[in-house]
This record gives structure tokens, sequence and C-alpha cells, in this order.
């Protein structure tokens, strides 16, 4: 039998999700809980001048009523650094309602807590309080004079700009040139649970429940920020109503959460409302891109320069980073990468899936589309004709992958004898077209090392932990596939238990990392207890085992056996009770490669899209989508498709719908909720195919470069480049809206 | 949410008497704009008169093969009616394509045709809204306004007007049956629903503790063949950009009868009597769709992010007609 | 029923107003009697979710718009959060928690892990609920019919294919083939 890792195992975590038996954040029921309401800013800019809270206070249920007025004073304000670094990590690195200053909307200015949900809402809807108001910027253009080049990027982390040969003198010099400005609307996540924390205190320790994608990340931030020793400060999480980056990083909210429990004593849960999430968790910013392009007539790329404008906090040079991939998809001598930041009235952007690549990707993707128009060369074509064999430094790959996804996505969608004329397929009022993009994402090894423990008891059960979390990436379910091969036991046999600070420690799981780093440790858990019981059989005058050579020993079903006479053997279980072990546990850590590691570490994948376009009316519609893609290791390809398939339709969102604007008077967001945001429903979703090519990869753990972004990364640009092949418009703004791709009056059919 | 006292009513006089009795109280049918707007502090009434149990929920002929709908009537039990299907496709199809089929569930037709608009400034409780708080001033007008309407509008307000079976009804000459502390009313749709102007506060001619009991489709041939286009950015669960209710009666090439009604552009479900009147007695081609069309859109006034409606609307139009001479079938 | 305008269709009494502040009300969850202390303010959702501790219903927007809330009242799927609690006094409120019976999954249970319909299973509930609902209207009849009458429940994670494809094994387990023989499923 072959083992669990590989396998298109349904999710342990199933049963529990389809009754209603899983736990979320806001459903944790604590005797005594009291509920928390957050009051936000009205204005973008300015002080707070009086906070009347006399009424709130006065209205039935009413705990307290807290402001900048009565809250302590945080102990420390954390760098903003990203969670998977394994430091605090708050997403900004201001912390509210510590004075009258205003510094975005929505920014919390009172806290309310009552008896009830009802009540904490309804009082927090009385606290009156006046601003007085001074200039805000909130959109590019209005900050447009005062940009700035942000010289480091993600806390300091990376550089801002990236530079290699001289691009100014090879585009001068470029045989075909094309100079292209692009122009994003911001995104929110919408993760369908709103973010919630429940903050319970017992004897001077601190319990939360929060709906975050790095329980270690909120023990760190609260801990610095309330001067609390980590081990008086336990996170925990059972279920996590999805990600996406919104829960990445540890937002105030759930600092003031423990804030208010200490206040009234009592446990207290404090769930955003829908509109509440645009402005209590960072975004994907408002941004501009330009890229210049420079190639050879048979569409050599020569040089590459690519600048992103956009928009961030008054206290953090926060962009997402977009150059990673443009910077080394493609060999090009000549590259320079800028990120410039305008300094505006909101919070502190976040991380939001694919962060950054996904809209650098969706620039360089579309810009090779128009060279391959401009030159007549076929798009799949020139992707082969331009891939790097090795990074920018000259380093191989840790595993590549990329023109396999060119030409089996090619072949599967079939690309081949497709007409590249605009304008060349109808169907009714619909336009036909087709696009592809190449797709690249960074892997990412700046987390520290990786913890699990494994134990297995006499009955032959496994309870295997860390500290990580289930957010809809399967990571409860691949972790027990992991470790039941590890163990040499059945799936059934082997619990996986996550959601706990007091479990062995990872990092938050994010940037596509969670599933690689902590099958490592769980894998190094389960292999150090197998290698110890292993070693203890062979040790042992009574065992079966005595006397062989450890490696000659396999572990199946529960039983070690030698490899060359499997008769010969006994179970986990009779070696224990004869020994008198009613378990045996053992730890495991996995420590990533060093940063300078000489390879180039990018996750590949190509993205095939055929659209239809209305184009009188400017709708489009997505009829099928085929992403290719080479991640590594697939532990498990049901769930690592629908991973990928769901960054695919992420994708679609970003190309066709999702976008947000500043009310630049008001200086607020122009959707605050799912009526007016618009993200991808049922009938939106064509049919849609991921497919892998394997490649094997030593370098990152047990071979896995993950699923969470690389299905969304170029996504987006294959829609835009399908509808360029329908209508021969070519339109470098998104989401791409009906005002912008229906045909011009006097259009020629 | 505000505190709510709450009463439960069975006949129509109880309900009527019990609103007009408490001058804070509204009447709760299938609450999915109610509930919303109180939870969001704009609707503030202190007393809910729940009036689901009133007896108002069927779909009966009237002579001459009209229809009458009763207001309690749930959005998704009309649209699927065989009389309405039947007889009324546009109003059918306008239906389904409205919300989403929980909430089609819930709402009553009376409910939808009180709906408040779906303007974001109007919503946040905040900014400075005419409809919400007379004399603040209009912020969609040089605000966020790309789904705002073109058509009706006031300086006062550009809210557009959100149903889609009312544009249907009203393409139909729907009469809207009431009782209220008056008296019994009959009040033609087109007149149901008043144009922003000086007081966008007011919505529609109703009585405080007025209730709408049923809804009359007079006999109208010309529906059985009509049609309902929606566009939108998204393909469901969305308001339209655009809606056309359409229909034509066509004889030798010659339209003798057009039925014309728009969504999405309106601040109230827009009747295109200015279209219909250049339609009837023109060819049925797309060269009278196009005119149709002008004539209507002639009076639009536009503001930066919505002027694209314009051509939308005249595009949507003539694909509306041009579908509804083929005789409706999508 | 008709439309009855006359004021004798009734026997008159006096209105009982009710609230603002708690009141006790009597909820059918799941065939289930709950008497429990309630503002009429307070939805259904926050009814089943703080007061029976019947969470899996899911509070996604608390405004009519993804459908996470779904349930159904007297057999037909509505939303829980625009629901008030007080106005289901006297009907029948089914929620995820009553699909299962014995423990026993429901098809579309089963056939939703079977597909992966779901990731961080926020929405999964609501989803099913609505499932299992359109096949009882009759709206699955095909591909498109499914995709429209599910969009009101918005899947982030973006789950819909699977979810189409778990409602179609349910459907057609349900319909025997024409001239089949058998029980029927």
């Amino acid at each position: 039998m072959s083992g669990a890792v590989g396998r298109p195992v349904d999710r342990v975590d199933g049963h529990a999700k389809v009754t209603g038996g899983a736990r979320y954040t806001a459903e944790i029921a604590l005797p005594g809980l009291a509920y928390a309401a957050i009051v936000g800013a009205g204005v973008p800019s300015g002080r707070v001048v009086t906070i009347d809270a006399a009424p709130a206070r006065a209205a039935s249920g009413v705990l307290a009523v807290l402001t900048h007025e009565n809250l302590p004073k945080v102990a420390a304000r954390p760098r903003l650094l990203p969670s998977l670094l394994g430091a605090p990590a708050p997403g900004q690195s201001f912390f509210p309602m510590q004075d009258e200053v205003v510094h975005y909307f929505g920014q919390p200015v009172a806290v309310v807590v009552a008896e009830s949900h009802e009540q904490a809402q309804y009082a927090a809807s009385l606290v009156e309080v006046a601003y007085a108001r001074t200039p805000s910027v909130t959109t590019i253009d209005e900050g447009r004079g005062g940009a700035y080049e942000a010289e480091r990027l993600f806390g300091g982390l990376m550089p801002g700009r990236e530079e290699r040969g001289d691009a100014e003198t090879a585009l001068a010099e470029a045989e075909v040139r094309l100079d292209l400005s692009y122009r994003f609307a911001a995104n929110n996540h919408n993760t369908l649970e709103p973010p919630a924390t429940t903050a319970v205190w017992e004897e001077g320790r601190l319990t939360l429940y929060d709906s975050t994608m790095g329980i270690r990340a909120s023990q760190l931030t609260v801990a610095q920020l309330l001067g609390l020793p980590l081990s008086d400060v336990r996170v925990v999480t059972h279920f996590v109503g999805g990600g996406f980056g919104a829960k990445a990083m540890t937002w105030p909210h759930v600092t003031l959460a423990a804030m208010a429990a200490r206040h009234v004593g009592r446990p207290v849960r404090l769930a955003l409302t829908r509109p509440q999430t645009y402005t209590s968790h960072g975004h994907r910013e408002e941004q501009e891109h330009e890229l210049s392009l420079g190639a050879t007539r048979d569409g050599r790329v020569t040089a590459l320069r690519h600048h992103k404008l956009s928009i961030t906090s008054p206290f953090d040079d926060w962009a997402e980073p977009a150059t990673g991939v443009s910077s080394q998809l493609y060999a090009c001598d000549h590259y320079q990468g800028v990120h410039r930041l305008i300094r505006g009235n909101t919070m502190t952007p976040t991380f939001t899936r694919g962060p950054g690549e996904t809209v650098g990707v969706f620039v360089l993707e579309t810009a090779m589309d128009e060279l391959a128009h401009e030159l007549g060369i076929d798009p799949v074509e020139l992707r082969l004709r331009n891939r790097a064999a090795t990074d920018p430094r000259g380093n191989p790959w840790s595993s590549d992958g990329l023109a396999d996804c060119l030409r089996l996505g090619a072949e599967r969608f079939g690309w081949h004898g497709r007409d590249p004329g605009t304008r060349a397929r109808r169907d009714g009022d619909w336009l036909i077209g087709t696009g592809m993009a190449a797709a690249a994402y960074p892997v990412a090894f700046f987390m520290p090392a990786q913890r699990a423990r494994a134990r297995v008891y006499e009955d032959g059960g496994a309870v295997v932990q860390a500290g990580t979390q289930e957010f809809g990436t399967g990571m409860l379910t691949v972790a027990t596939q992991v470790a039941a091969d590890a163990l040499g036991l059945p799936m059934e046999a082997v619990r996986f238990e996550a959601g706990d600070t007091d479990l062995p420690n990872t990092s938050a799981a994010v940037g596509s990392a969670g599933s690689g780093m902590v099958s490592a440790a769980v894998h190094a858990a389960a292999t150090a207890l197998r290698d110890q019981l292993v070693a203890l059989a062979v040790a042992d005058r009574g065992s079966p085992l005595y006397g062989a050579d450890p490696a000659a020993v396999n572990v199946r079903e529960g039983r070690m056996l030698l490899r060359d006479r499997p008769e010969t053997g006994e179970a986990y279980g009779e070696l224990m009770r004869r020994n008198r072990l009613a378990d045996a546990e053992a730890t495991g850590s996995w420590s990533p490669p060093p940063l300078d590691t000489p390879h180039g570490l990018l996750t590949f994948g190509a993205q095939f899209a055929e659209v239809a376009v209305d184009p009188e009316l400017g709708l489009v519609r997505v009829r099928r989508m085929l992403g290719v893609f080479a991640p590594g290791r697939v532990l498990n390809p049901k769930l690592a498709r629908s991973q990928l398939t769901g960054g695919m339709l992420w994708g679609l969102g970003q190309a066709l719908l999702e976008g947000n604007r500043m009310d630049p008077r008001h200086g607020r967001w122009g959707a605050a909720n799912l009526g007016e945001y618009l993200v991808a429903v049922n009938a939106d979703v064509p049919e849609i195919t991921a497919e892998f090519v394997e490649v094997a990869d030593d370098v990152v753990p047990l071979g896995i470069k993950g699923v969470g972004e690389i299905g969304q990364v170029g996504a987006a640009a294959a829609i835009a480049n399908a509808v360029f092949h329908a209508t021969g418009r070519r339109i470098r703004e998104l989401p791409l809206a009906a005002e912008l791709v229906m045909d011009p009056p006097g259009t020629p059919a | 949410m505000r505190p709510l006292a709450y009463a439960r009513v069975s006949t129509v006089e109880e309900a009527v008497e019990t609103v007009t009795a408490a001058p804070g109280s509204a009447f709760l049918a299938g609450g999915t704009t109610e509930v919303d707007l109180i939870r969001l502090g704009i609707a503030r009434p202190g007393l809910l008169v729940d009036i689901n149990d009133l007896p108002l929920t069927g779909v009966e002929d009237l002579p001459g093969g009209g229809l009458l709908i009763g207001a309690l009537a749930r959005m998704s039990d009309v649209a699927r009616a065989p009389e309405v299907a039947g007889r009324y496709p546009g109003v059918s199809r306008a239906l389904l394509l409205g919300a989403s089929q929980q909430l089609r569930n819930m709402a009553s037709m009376g409910g939808n045709l009180c709906q408040r608009v779906r303007c974001a400034y109007f919503r946040d409780g905040l900014s400075p809204c005419n409809k919400r708080e007379p004399g603040t001033g209009c912020s969609a007008l040089d605000g966020l306004n790309r789904g705002h309407a073109i058509l009706g509008t006031s300086e006062h307000c550009i809210a557009t007007h959100p149903s889609d079976v009312a544009v249907a009804l009203a393409a139909f000459d729907a009469v809207v049956r009431t009782s209220g502390p008056g008296g019994a009313r009959r009040i033609p749709i087109d007149d149901f629903y008043l144009l922003p102007g000086d007081t966008p506060e007011r919505e529609n001619p109703l009585a405080h503790g007025e209730l709408i009991t049923a809804i009359e489709l007079p006999p109208a041939g010309i529906a059985r063949r009509s049609i309902y286009l929606k566009f939108r950015d998204r393909e469901s669960y969305e308001f339209a950009l655009v809606s056309v209710c359409a229909a034509l009666s066509v004889r030798d090439g010659i339209v003798a009868e057009a039925r014309l009604a728009l969504g999405g552009v309106g601040t109230k479900p827009w009747r295109a009597r200015h279209a219909e009147a250049r339609l009837t007695g023109a060819p049925a081609t797309a060269e009278s769709y196009a005119a149709a069309a002008a004539a209507e859109l002639a009076g639009a006034a536009v503001r930066r992010h919505n002027a694209f409606k314009v051509e939308l609307a005249r595009r949507a139009i003539v694909r509306g007609l041009t579908l509804a001479a083929r005789g409706g079938a999508r | 029923m008709g439309i009855d305008l006359s004021a004798e269709a009734a026997p008159r009494r006096r209105t009982t107003v009710r609230g603002p502040s708690d009141e006790p009300v009597v909820l059918t969850v799941n065939g289930t009697e709950h008497a429990v202390n309630l503002e009429p303010r307070v939805s259904l959702l926050d009814a089943l979710r703080d007061r029976l501790a019947l969470t899996g219903s899911k509070k996604g927007c608390d405004q009519g718009t993804c459908g996470a809330c779904t349930v159904w009242v007297d057999g037909r799927r509505v939303l829980a959060c625009l629901t008030l609690a007080i106005t289901c006094e006297g009907r029948q409120v089914t929620t995820i928690e009553g699909l299962t019976t014995d423990g026993e999954l429901h098809p579309m249970q089963r056939a939703f892990i079977e597909h992966d319909a779901f990731q961080c299973g926020y929405c999964t509930p609501g989803q099913i609920m609505s499932a299992v609902a359109l096949i009882e209207e009759g709206n699955a009849g095909t591909d498109q019919d499914i995709a429209e009458f599910m969009s009101g429940n918005l899947c982030r994670c973006a789950a819909y294919p699977g979810i189409r494809a778990a409602i179609r094994d349910v459907r057609d387990a349900r319909a025997p083939e024409p001239g089949a023989t058998g029980d029927g499923g």
C-alpha cells in the first residue's frame, strides 16, 4: 500500500465543516462573555476634540466605554515586520487610542463593551465624537506631488530598488520599445469570516481566541504591546474563515479586545462588522505601474524598467513588492525596478493574496502580450524564447518547470493553431478571445526554525502537534498525511492538533510557505519518533528486531518490519508495552536554508483563459480557465487543486470585478460592503482546470514550494490578454469595468 | 441596532390602525430592506408591526386577463406563478434577476416597491445626503457616482432606484392598491414613484399607516411576449447598470404598440414614454430602435463617473427592442 | 391563500406590543422548541449563534449580501441576518445542525466533502442549506441554473466548481434514470 502523501484524500476537517461543528473565533462560548464594538473615526485626518460617551454609558447593558482618555498606553510600538519572520508583527506601527490624533477614517476612537452584541453595537452608535478635521490625502492623484522613492520595503527587509546593467541605455538602443502605464484600484480581502478576537484574563494571564493566520504573531505582538511575558499570553484558534493576507498580521483590534477584557474584568468578544473590515486591517493599495520594455525584432527582451507608485499610511513605508518576478522571470541583462510611495491617510496596506507580484506579473505579462502582438510572435513562443535559465545572479533554479508548464498548458488548452488576429471569433453578441500568461512567485525563506511534536500511544494511535492554524489551506489534512507516512501509520490513527501557541512553535502560514515549513517540522518530529522506537526495538532483547540494523527496518501500518523479511517485526504497541511505556514522544524542527542559498527561488506556472466579450455593453464573461503549475511536491492533489483554482478565480475577480476607490472629499472607501465591493459569485465562474508539472526540488522543505499564491499570479493577465484578443482593445487598468471594455461609438463590428 | 418594539397583526385594519396610532412605527414584511436599514441606523422606527400573517399572498385573475398580486406574495412565488410567467414574462424574469433566491423567498412584492436606494452615501449614515437628512446636500453629485442615475435626477439627488420588478410593472401600467387611515386607494405606478426634485426624502405618496395591499396588472396582450434584460458587472446578485423591459407588437413590419421601461438609470423605475411614442408607427428596424433610444436619453444628465451609462443604455434599449420584436425568446 | 381585505376575516383582538426589552419567545429550531428571552431587535442569526449555541449558521456580513447565514424557515431558504427572531414564533427553523439525522450526514454534506467544495468552511453551512433547498425548489436542472440560483452564497475561497459538482451528484442520485426501476434512492 502506498503512503498518504500524494493521494487526493478528503479533508480531515471536512465533517466538522459540513455539519456546522467547526468553531470559528466568534463562536467560542464562555461564561460571562461580554461584547465589544469599535467606534471608528468619522474623518480621515485631524483630531478628536471631544468625545461624549455619556449617552453610550447610560444605554442599557453597557459595561464600559474606552477612549484615548481612559485607555492605558501600550508598552511598546513594535516595528512592522512580516509575520513569517517570527517577530512581533503589527499590521502597522501605529496603535490607536493613545492620543487624540486621527490618521485614517475608521481608526478606532472608542471601544464600547456591553452585555450583549446588540447592546454594544447600539451603544457604539451613541458615542458622540467631535473632530477638528485637517486636509487629507487618500488617493494617488491627490498625493502625486509628494511621491518619494522607498529605500526599504517590508519593514526594512527588502530594498525598494533593484537594478542591474543599464536599463536606460538599453531601452534607448532597443530595436523595439514599449512604454506602458497601468492603473490598479485598491483591493480588499473580504474574508468571509470577519476578523474577531475573544480575550480572557485569568490571574494576570491572557488567553486570546483569535481569527488569525499566525497565532504566534498574535502572541508576540500582543505580548509586546501590553508588556507581558510571552509565557503569559496564549493564543488559540480552531478554525479561521479565510485569510488571504488579511489575517497575516496582528491588527489593533486584537490588542484592543485584550485591553477591553482587562478593563471590564470579563471575557470580551470583539467581532468586526463587515464595513469595519475595510478599515481595521490593511488592503491591497491603489497603485500605478510604468513598464518600459526593450526587445530585439526577433523577440528577445533586452531591457526592462518597472516602476511602481502606490499610496501608504502616514507611519509605514509599505508597498507590496512588485518586481520580484519581473526582475527574474526573463533573461534580460538590463533591469531597473523602483518602488515609489505617497504618504496618505489610510491604514498601512498589507499582504493580499499573491502580494505585489500578482500585480507586477499582470504588468509584465500583458506587456509581453503586447510585444508578441507587435512582433507577430506567438505569445507562448515568446515566453519560451525569453525564459531565464538561471536567476539574475546566475544561480540555478531550485527547481524550474516553466517551459513544461507553458508547453503542457498550450497543449491541454488547445492553443496551437490560434488565430492571433483580434475580433476574429464571434458567437452571437459575443466576441471570443483567448489569452495566456506565464506565472511565477517567489519562494520566501526568512522564517525561523519551525517545530513540531509527535507522540505515539501504546494502542497505536498518534497525536502530532504544531502551533499552526487551519484557514482553508488544508493544513490539518496535509500535516496528518505527512505524519502518518513518517510514522508508518494509517491516516486514521493520526490526529494532528494545531491552533494553540502552547504547542511547538511555527510561524504564520503566509507567503505560500505554510504547508512546506509545517510539513517539514512535522516530518522531522515524526521521523525522530519512529527512529527512537526503532532504536529501542533493535536494542531490546525481547524484540524480534533485536540486533537488526535500524536502517533495515521499515514501519508499515504501525508495525516495524525488516525490509527484507517483512514477516519479522512487531507493532509499536507491543514494543512499548513490553518496555512499560504508555507513550513515546519526540520533537522535530526544520530550519530554512540560508538566505544566500545559491539557488534561484521561484515557483512557476502558466495560465490560459478564454473569454466572451459583449463589445457593445462592455461585459466580459470567462468561459474557461486552465492553469498548469510546478509547485514541487504536491502533498494532496485534491486540496492543492482547490487552492490553485481558488487562486485562479481570485485572478478572475481581480481582472473583472474587484476594485475599491477612495472618495477623496471624505477620505473613505467608496465600497465598504459585499453588495458594492464585488467578488465573483457562482455564476461568474466557469469550469476550471489546474494541472501539475512535477519538478523535484531538494532546496525547499520536503520539495514543497507551496500553492497559496501561484494560482492567482498571471490569471488576470491571461484574462486581459484574452479580452484584447477578443476585442482588439488593450486596457491597462483593473478591474476591466464595462466602461473601459465597451466599444466607443462608431467602432466597426 | 436600536431598541425596537414589536407587534404582530392579523388583519389589514389592525395593521393600519396600529401603525397610524404610533408615529414612530413601520410595517415589517420580508424585512430585507427594513432590517438592514435599521441595523445601519438609517431607518429608525421604534415599533415594527409585523404584517406577515395578513392574508395578502395570492395571485388572482382580474377580469379581462389582468392579475391581482397580493402585497405579501413573495418574489420567488410570483416569479414562478404560471399566470405571471405566462402573461407577463417580463415581470417574471425581472423578479428572477433580482437579488438572490434567499432574498426573493423573503421579500414581499409590496416591500419590493418600497425598497430604498442603494446609494452608498445614503447608506453610510455619515455623508451629507438630502434623502437621509434633507438640506445637507448630495454627496453623489461630485462623488463616486458610477452607479447613479442619469434620468429623472435633480440637483438634490441622483440615486438610482434599485428595483427590477418595478421596472417591469411600470412597463405594464401596474396599479398599487393601498389601505390607509383615509381608506383604500389605487395609485398608478407611475404616480407611486416620485422624482427626487426638491424633496428626495419623499419617494412615494404613501401616508404614515398606509399599507400596500395588492398590485394590479391590467390586461395587456402585448406583455405576453415581453422581455427583461439586465446588464451588470457581475453575472448575478447585483443591481443593474442598466436593465430593459420591452414588449413590441409589430404588424407588417410596423410597430403597432410598444412598451419600454428602464432600470438602473433612473431615479425611479423609468417608463420610456418618449421612446414608445417614437416607436409607435415606425418600422421595426434597428434604426427606429436607435432613434427611440436617443429620444428617451436626450434628457439624460450625466456626472463624472456615469457618463458611459448613456451609451450603455442606448445599446441596451436597441438590444432589448430587437429581442422583443423577435418575440421575446432569449 | 387569497387576498382578503375584509376586517371580518379575523376576530378583532387587541394588538399586543412587545419589547423593546426582553420578551419570552419560543423558537422551534430543528424540531426542538427553545424558550428564550429576547429583545425584538435580535436577529434570528444572533439568536441561533449567541443564545442557542447553534453556531453553524455563519455571520459573514449581517447585511444580506453573502448568504453565509442561510437557514430554512418553514422549509424555504432565507437569510437569518435579515430575519428578526421574534418573527419566527410559530414557524419551523432548520439550520445546518438539523440536516444531519442520527449522526448520519445528508448526501449533500457527503458530496461537499467528496468534491472538496470548500476550503475555509465558513460559507459551507449556508452553501449546503442553499444547495439542498435548490434541489427541492427544482432549480438544479442545468449547470446554468445551479450557478444562478446558488449565486446568493458567496465563497471567497471560490470553491464554486466543486459546489456545482456536489449539487449535480446529489441531484442525479435522487432522480433515477428514465426507465430505471428500484427504490429511487
